[in-house]
């Protein structure tokens, strides 16, 4: 899988583009496996980097949103309510919320595509 | 097969397999469902109980009826401790004319077998743990008569629904086949040797022998939620050792007629004193979904139970869940909140079971 580089990445498999749209990456997708549901902020709300700030629900599991940086979420993406399983047909095209940063050098602190796949790769122990 | 694995009581199981074999979790339902899929279920515990006075020790510590079994039948039941309460439900199989076969829970093996053997020491019976001796595998679905017939010699339409048979399965002689499963839907469970060359060949072909009907190799995921949409107990969720036969709905399979037996003294205190709390099926009505351990409260709310189990049901294509409530919030129809990351999220109660199999049409003359 080759990561797109157009976006940054974070350890807890999110990533977030340069309008501020954040999602779950392909590989978080085929981890969870078939997603039933999505659990997202309202426009207005803050998220802090590091924090939870939504869910997402597989057939067994929970799994918390984390935050990749601070902001203000300035849409939510209302699809995923009944098309949960977009973002397991296209994980990097299924943005989930946009948001407002609040401080754009916490970016600097996230992964590049090429070290997200390296850090994938490390985990699945390849 | 490249599953995603888990440990589950001690056991490395699959979870669900993967896509290109047309697992998922989801995928995996779907196919038990409509056609076939199968299970390694060989972590599931197996005590035989043989001897003169076999009948009289499993009427001792089972609290359905086996002098009902003939030869070749089998029955749900449930190991009960002096409280009423749950050792584990069980799976009795008359064997033979003396002989009984008990299929038990993987996480409650040791405990089972210590439990079944303590108890039963005054009868004239042998009680022998074959946990290790066997591979079971469960061929469950519409079709999955059908891919067991392609593998074995026995007559397959000549066994009724719970009813066993034994003939030659891929080769192996003498293999018990059972007409039972945790699926809610029409299969075997057959019990080979447990070597490991002999078990994944057996595997292979039967995975290869459902190739025309669409069969699917299943793991744990499909497993329970198959099981859920079905109203079929889980050890630990709607059964345990603090919740008694009345409370977990099971009075069917309880024959309180029948000569004494563990935990019928308590449940018949317990019927006399009447019932607390009940069993109930819930279906969200709002959006969200309820899970293992989730508070169930009322319209104001105020904590009334729990959710014992909770999922998304991908045949009915809704989110349920099991619950215990008080009696006055169980009739059908009653609504209730759930818990969900501190919202109360809308459900109500629905008619047991939520998935009943169709009832095959009936074969003309």
């Amino acid at each position: 899988m080759s990561y797109p580089s157009d976006r940054k990445y974070t350890k807890e498999h999110e990533w977030i583009a340069a309008d501020g749209a954040i999602g779950i990456t392909h590989h978080a997708q085929e981890s969870l496996g078939d997603i039933v549901f999505v659990d997202l902020p309202k426009i207005g709300a803050e998220i802090v980097i590091g924090k939870p700030f939504g869910t997402v629900e597989s057939v067994k599991a929970v799994s918390d949103l984390y935050a990749p940086v601070s902001g203000t979420v300035t849409a939510a993406n209302e699809a995923l309510a009944t098309a949960p399983e977009s973002v397991n047909k296209d994980a990097h095209g299924s943005w989930m919320v946009k948001i407002k940063l609040k401080d754009p050098s916490e970016l600097n602190g996230l992964l590049s595509a090429a070290d997200y796949e390296k850090f994938v790769s490390e985990e699945a122990g390849h | 097969m490249g599953a995603k694995m888990v440990e589950f009581n001690g056991w490395d199981m699959p979870v669900e397999y993967p896509a290109s074999l047309g697992g998922g979790i989801v995928a995996e339902h779907l196919a038990v469902r409509s056609g076939v899929g199968i299970f390694d279920v060989s972590h599931m515990g197996d005590i035989r109980l043989a001897g003169r006075e076999a009948l009289a020790a499993v009427q001792h510590i089972s609290m359905n009826d086996a002098s009902r079994l003939a030869i070749g039948q089998a029955q749900y039941s449930a190991l009960l401790y002096p409280q009423g309460t749950f050792v584990d439900d069980v799976i009795v199989h008359r064997l033979g004319e003396d002989e009984y076969l008990l299929v038990i829970n993987a996480g409650t093996r040791e405990k089972d077998f210590n439990w079944v053997r303590n108890n039963t020491r005054q009868f004239d019976c042998a009680v022998e743990h074959l946990s290790d001796d066997f591979t079971q595998i469960a061929i469950q679905g519409p079709k999955g008569v059908d891919v067991l017939q392609k593998l074995t010699d026995a007559d397959l339409s000549a066994v009724k629904f719970y009813w066993l048979t034994r003939g030659t399965v891929c080769g192996l002689k003498n293999i018990l086949m059972g007409r039972t499963g945790y699926t809610a839907e029409d299969g075997f469970e057959i019990y080979i040797s447990a070597d490991e060359a002999t078990s994944a060949r057996v595997w292979h072909e039967i995975l290869a022998a459902g190739k025309e009907f669409g069969v699917v190799p299943c793991g744990l995921g499909s497993r329970n939620t198959l099981r859920l949409e079905g109203k079929l107990p889980l050890y630990g969720h709607e059964i345990s050792d603090t919740i008694n036969v009345w409370e977990a709905g099971l009075d069917r399979f309880c024959k309180m007629e029948k000569p004494d037996f563990i935990g019928r003294a308590a449940l018949e205190k317990a019927k006399a004193e009447g019932v607390k709390r009940t069993l109930v099926c819930l279906e969200m009505i709002d959006r969200g979904i309820a899970r293992d351990g989730y508070k169930v409260l009322d319209d104001t709310g105020r904590e009334i139970g729990y959710v014992t189990s909770g999922s998304p049901a991908p045949f009915l294509k809704k989110n349920i869940a099991l619950a215990y409530v008080p009696l006055a919030q169980s009739a059908v129809g009653t609504t209730v909140k759930v818990e969900i990351r501190g919202q109360g999220v809308k459900a109500q109660v629905v008619p047991s079971p939520f998935y009943k199999r169709p009832k095959k049409a009936a074969k003309s003359e």
